[in-house]
């Protein structure tokens, strides 16, 4: 944005620049329509790549509200300020986060990608963010979420509201790379109106303390689409409880969900699914693998479904079992180790072709949970 | 010279025992064909040979290429240059075709087949199968050409083969006998194969034989020798008449 809003990045230690590069951000606007880095408690970054000017508005949400007097009817609208300890903490005292605006009729060929990194010890980061998709308008967001390897405890808290409006389609892709000690909470909602599409990706790969979302798409339009898609990783110490809601309330909307789960080690992972269909003619449909490597971790899958209207067609299947022996074996008399064997059978599974992403950022989600996964 | 030598194996399945103190071996630069009936435990012999979990040996030792191999591990037993070719492969989700046979032949996912590799993969017809999910939706054909071709990758001394020409059609047959002789043959290798049919000796040059039934080898001799008394007379007599030694391939080679 600013000469000294560039300087501010560069005042971000190397190495962690790189960690962040690890969860997908990209040094450098060349592949990326836009960039916004919020560390700590301030956003210390804000830029739109040349080339989409006037496309797309990217900047913190503090300096948006002061921007446009209307953007105070955005907050809180989807997410209930009095939901829980952390949002009412968030609604008292936050520090910023990310506003983005994709204008009506834009398609944005590049990924637009924002970072939220915490550096310091014992924080508890609080942030607000709210995206519009504009009429008719197409993006990819990529969003890392990264912490520190060296920082030994901290929180994030975050809520993010998101609308998609008529006949726009919004990828929005949210790596998380936690560490074993941070405890996490997202809070977010999206509101699909008429035949507008939003696809939901979460991939988290990392180890971390706590982290419990149940982020919700209410599909209000008529002919609005919702996915869901995740894939997680739980090893080490790491509490996941990840779920997603499709609201179907509009005529022909639809719902799809899509995860894929591992458990190892001492992690214990849910993997929560609700669709409810409250209109004619909705339709939706839920997936669940699980995964579990060995007999230490835990792996729960709760499907929900919900009509309560004619006509409404909502299905699920969840597997969840432990990791075929006979499959391992038979990798093993290919001259594989065990070790390379079990992270060859992870990698099949974590299929993120799941993200219906665009070939570039599907390597690169590729290789995130490549570089997770590697055998020891 | 022996490249396997086998000496009172017992081995128990579920903690039954389907093999009961045999002893025999293989020769080095031969192909061997193993006949016996349904559930006669040639599956058994050979995942045991293999090393593979929930086979017990309970007894005995396995020498390969001058090794004891008993209390080896699956991967030791395939680095050393054992290979094995499984009736019903799994399937494994996500795991593609292209990236096991690059696996097989000790390549990185990155690196490029060989113009010679890739015109191996052409001759198993399996080239449209690559980005394929590994034995996902395979036609029973479709799953022997895709196990020969990677035992054939791994560049093995000793290949293990468990009905390579089951389920297969006449073609295939052949291309996997053909490919499977020419392999041997030029690598100086050898292969214990289990079969029901004679077709596949009409490609592969075997000149030994026998029948495991009741858990004990019988008649050594030139195998089509024995798939001609199979048909004529059926395992159970074939095996009562005793003409044959009993004790390894030690027979008249004139056939």
């Amino acid at each position: 944005m600013t000469k000294a809003n560039e300087n501010e990045l560069m005042k971000i230690p190397h190495k962690i620049l790189e960690e962040t590069y690890k969860a997908g951000m990209e040094a450098g606007d060349k592949n990326r329509s836009g960039t916004f880095y919020h560390v700590d408690q301030a956003t210390v970054y804000s830029k739109v790549n040349k080339l989409f000017e006037g496309q797309i508005e990217l900047m913190d949400t503090k300096a948006a509200l002061k921007k446009y007097a209307w953007l105070g009817d955005y907050m809180w609208k989807l997410v209930d300020k009095d939901k829980d300890e952390y949002t009412k903490k968030v609604a008292e005292d936050w520090s910023g986060g990310y506003f983005m605006r994709i204008m009506p009729g834009a398609e944005i060929t590049f990924p637009l990608q924002s970072c939220l990194l915490i550096t310091q010890r014992n924080l508890e980061q609080r942030v607000h963010n709210i995206i519009i998709a504009e009429e008719g308008s197409k993006a990819h967001i990529i969003t890392s979420c990264v912490q520190h390897s060296t920082v030994p405890k901290a929180s994030h808290l975050g809520v993010s509201e998101i609308y998609v409006r008529k006949g726009a389609t919004l990828n929005f892709t949210m790596i998380h790379q936690w560490s074993e000690n941070t405890l996490v909470r997202p809070r977010s909602a999206t509101e699909v109106d008429d035949n507008a599409t939003f696809v939901s990706n979460y991939v988290c790969m990392r180890p971390v303390k706590d982290v419990q979302m149940y982020p919700a798409a209410f599909c209000n339009g008529a002919d609005s689409a919702v996915s869901f898609n995740s894939i997680l990783y739980g090893n080490k110490n790491s509490s996941m409880d990840i779920g997603s809601k499709a609201v179907l309330n509009g005529k022909g909307s639809r719902a799809e969900m899509i995860s894929r789960a591992i458990a190892r080690e001492d992690s214990k992972v849910i993997v929560r699914g609700l669709i409810e269909g409250n209109s004619p003619d909705c339709k939706g449909h839920l997936e669940c693998r699980g995964l579990l490597v060995d007999e230490e971790a835990i792996l729960q899958s709760i499907p929900e479904l919900i009509a309560r209207r004619k006509g409404v067609e909502i299905t699920h299947e969840a597997a969840v079992g432990k990791i075929s022996e006979r499959e391992i074996t038979y990798l093993m008399t290919r001259k594989l180790s065990r070790d390379e064997a079990v992270s060859l059978i992870i990698r099949g599974f974590m299929d993120v072709g799941i993200l219906g992403l665009p070939e570039a950022l599907n390597a690169e989600i590729k290789r995130i949970v490549e570089a997770s996964t590697e055998a020891s | 010279m022996n490249i396997l030598e086998v000496e009172g194996l017992s081995v128990k399945v579920e903690n039954k025992l389907i093999l009961n103190n045999i002893t025999f071996s293989l020769k080095s630069h031969e192909s061997h064909i193993l006949f016996g009936p349904n559930g006669s435990g040639k599956t058994t012999l050979i995942s045991a040979l293999m090393g593979l979990p929930s086979y017990e040996i309970v007894k005995g030792k396995i020498t390969f290429m001058g090794a004891d191999i008993t209390h080896k591990t699956v991967e030791e037993r395939a680095r050393l240059g054992m290979v094995v070719s499984f009736q019903n492969p799994p399937e494994i989700t996500g795991v593609k075709l292209v990236d096991l046979l690059k696996l097989c032949l000790g390549k990185n996912p990155a690196d490029n087949f060989s113009d010679e590799e890739q015109a191996l993969i052409d001759a198993f017809r399996l080239t449209q199968f690559l980005n394929r999910d590994i034995n996902v939706g395979f036609s029973g054909g479709e799953r022997k050409r895709s196990e020969v071709l990677q035992l054939i990758f791994l560049k093995p001394k000793l290949l293990l083969l468990d009905e390579p020409d089951s389920g297969v059609d006449v073609e295939s047959l052949k291309l996997i006998a053909t490919e499977l002789q020419r392999y041997v043959e030029s690598s100086g290798s050898s292969a214990l194969i289990i079969t029901h049919k004679g077709d596949i000796m009409d490609y592969v040059k075997a000149k030994y034989g026998c029948i495991l039934l009741g858990g004990q080898f019988h008649c050594f001799t030139h195998p089509m020798k024995i798939y001609d008394d199979i048909k004529k007379l059926g395992y159970e007599e074939c095996v009562a008449c005793r003409v044959r030694t009993t004790e390894g391939w030690q027979f008249d080679q004139s056939k």
